[in-house]
């Protein structure tokens, strides 16, 4: 008998299939995947370092970076640590604006996801549908932080500013087409043949492999795992909120795109609710403390001490009361917390980001084995994995 | 908040109460934190509580696990372990969430949670990278986020903000090579504590 050896494949990291900087070393026994190894790291930029020689105020925007396609609720978990850390009540209409916009960030990062997975797997369409959308949310996000992309809008204490006039308009008549750009994507998608064939039964992870693999949000739920934090442990105005949790049933590849699909309507009507609420509930956007938050710009065109405030705001910044805390959001692609360790200075001692792509791409092994070099791409596009976050 | 307040008033967790009561001694302190209970255990008896605390109290997911530098933390003390091994463990039945913590010195070693969870491999690796924290019986702890062949553990206090080495592209041996790093540690704003008068 000829003596067969196994073949080792190098994917990316180059490979637009590795979304972004993914270096993985395949095993391969023939077509069939043996052992797939990530080496992660190529965009590890230090942030966790960063973050210990820069103020509190300093390092929002450094949480836009980590998952680049999911900017604001990076940000949502930041906030929510320094604001349980300062005992900080937000006001509420700093929390619906919040979560209208953590919702709008879902529909971002989805859109992106199922345009990029889609693309992966062979379906050129879906791309430029699902871009279409992400280009007016990007508009909201300009008209509101002035950054298409790393917004830096929410901070400890609220957010940085009121809706432009005539935004939430806008949103709202996006609310009402975007249903129906949903039913054009699975159109395209849920019952295409071809889309089934490489989806279905692929990268199945049962229920006790799911939690045994830390996997959170749409990977556990397509596992038939309710764990939503929105509605088990919720943060801001989702207690005020009605959605529905999708669920899966199988854990497999076709699993988590439904699941992924459902999420966007979810959201949409999340998004209306806060429309709703926000038309016709004027007030603060944020704490009124200026110590903690900073002044308003006419404020401190007439105002000593608000000005005095706002030099103090921005070069030393606020201190945060010794201790420790770890906060959590429902993110896009699961749980993202921020664990926070502060010892009384203006600038944090220790602060651990927890992306939930790093416990994802970990399992990636555990779901490639045994499946076709083609299943790979099909798996780590329904894992949704972007390297800001898992390389930090 | 209303979720702390709650939180607050439950003082003593059911699964904290368990663990003083099957470990004792080897459970050093417990204190309640603005989010959830803080248990800080013995080094060897770390695997046996994240067995006893997933199988008995379903904990089933290892949220977090990091490292963290104390060695300039105003807390501590003479005698204290330098580094310190954060797990954040979270219950998806109970919705419940724990933090237990380990001190570590340097050439210590601390038992690796693979056997409980294996999403602690990578987390772990992590740790190691950054803080040269050695975790016994780990199937696999390589390097996983800095550079192949980095030297130095880069999250540590004592390991500088710029790094010690710049990478450059030698014309020469026509490939990327390390040089020590010209660049200086700038600090914009100093870091200051509440109450402090820096003149």
């Amino acid at each position: 008998m000829a003596e067969i050896k196994n073949y080792t494949l190098n994917f990316g990291p180059q490979h637009p299939s590795a979304h972004g900087v993914l270096r993985l070393v395949l095993e391969l026994d023939g077509e069939v995947v043996e052992r797939a190894e990530s080496h992660i790291g190529l965009l590890h930029r230090g942030t966790e370092k960063l973050f210990e020689y820069k103020t509190y105020q300093q390092n929002i925007p450094y949480f836009d970076r980590f998952d680049y396609v999911s900017m604001m609720a990076n940000e949502h978990a930041y906030a929510l640590a320094v604001e349980k850390l300062l005992e900080m009540e937000v006001p509420e209409r700093a929390q619906y604006i919040r979560v209208m916009y953590a919702e709008l960030t879902r529909i971002l990062n989805h859109c992106l996801w199922l345009g990029a997975a889609a693309l992966d797997i062979g379906a050129m369409t879906v791309f430029l549908y699902c871009f279409r959308e992400r280009e007016d949310i990007f508009d909201y996000y300009e008209e509101v932080s002035g950054a298409r992309m790393h917004a830096a809008y929410f901070r400890p204490g609220g957010v940085s500013k009121d809706l432009p006039e005539g935004l939430l308009e806008k949103i709202k008549g996006f609310t009402e087409r975007f249903p129906g750009y949903v039913d054009e994507y699975e159109t395209l998608l849920t019952e295409n043949r071809i889309w089934k064939q490489r989806t279905v039964d692929i990268g199945t992870v049962d229920k006790e492999a799911a939690l045994a693999w830390g996997f959170t949000g749409p990977m556990i739920r397509g596992s038939g795992v309710a764990w939503d934090l929105r509605k088990t442990q919720p943060y801001d105005a989702y207690d005020k909120i009605d959605f529905d949790i999708p669920v899966g049933a199988t854990g497999d590849s076709y699993d988590r795109y439904l699941v992924r699909v459902e999420e966007m309507r979810q959201s949409n009507r999340i998004i209306s609710q806060c429309v709703e609420w926000l038309e016709n509930n004027p007030g603060p956007i944020k704490v009124d403390d200026n110590k903690l938050t900073s002044p308003s710009r006419e404020a401190m065109k007439s105002d000593m001490e608000s000005l005095i405030h706002h030099f103090k705001f921005f070069s030393e910044g606020y201190h945060v009361p010794e201790g420790e805390v770890y906060a959590a959001v429902e993110h896009p692609k699961g749980e993202f917390g921020v664990y926070l360790m502060s010892d009384g200075s203006n600038k944090p001692y220790r602060m651990k980001v927890r992306a939930s792509g790093f416990a994802h791409l970990q399992a990636l092994d555990y779901m490639c084995r045994g499946h076709m070099i083609a299943d790979v791409v099909t798996i780590l596009g329904t894992q949704d994995i972007v390297f800001g976050e898992v390389d930090r | 908040m209303s979720e702390e307040k709650v939180q607050d008033e439950v003082k003593t967790a059911v699964e904290v109460l368990a663990l003083q009561e099957k470990f004792g001694e080897q459970v050093l302190s417990v204190s309640q934190s603005v989010d959830c209970p803080v248990v800080t255990v013995e080094r060897d008896a770390i695997v046996d509580v994240c067995h006893f605390l997933k199988n008995d109290h379903g904990y089933d997911q290892m949220i977090d696990l990091c490292g963290v530098d104390m060695s300039e933390h105003p807390s501590q003390a003479e005698g204290d372990s330098r580094f310190l091994v954060v797990y954040n463990l979270l219950s998806v039945e109970r919705n419940s969430r724990i933090r237990l913590k380990v001190g570590v010195n340097d050439r210590e070693l601390v038992d690796s949670t693979v056997e409980v969870w294996p999403t602690s491999n990578w987390f772990e690796r992590e740790a190691f990278d950054m803080y040269g924290i050695i975790f016994k019986n780990h199937p696999d702890l390589r390097r996983i986020l800095t550079d192949y062949g980095f030297e130095g553990f880069p999250l540590r206090k004592d390991f500088p903000l710029t790094g010690r080495v710049e990478m450059f592209f030698d014309e020469a041996q026509w490939r990327c090579v390390y040089r020590p790093n010209k660049v200086e540690n700038r600090v914009l704003i100093p870091k200051a504590w509440p109450g402090v008068d820096r003149g």
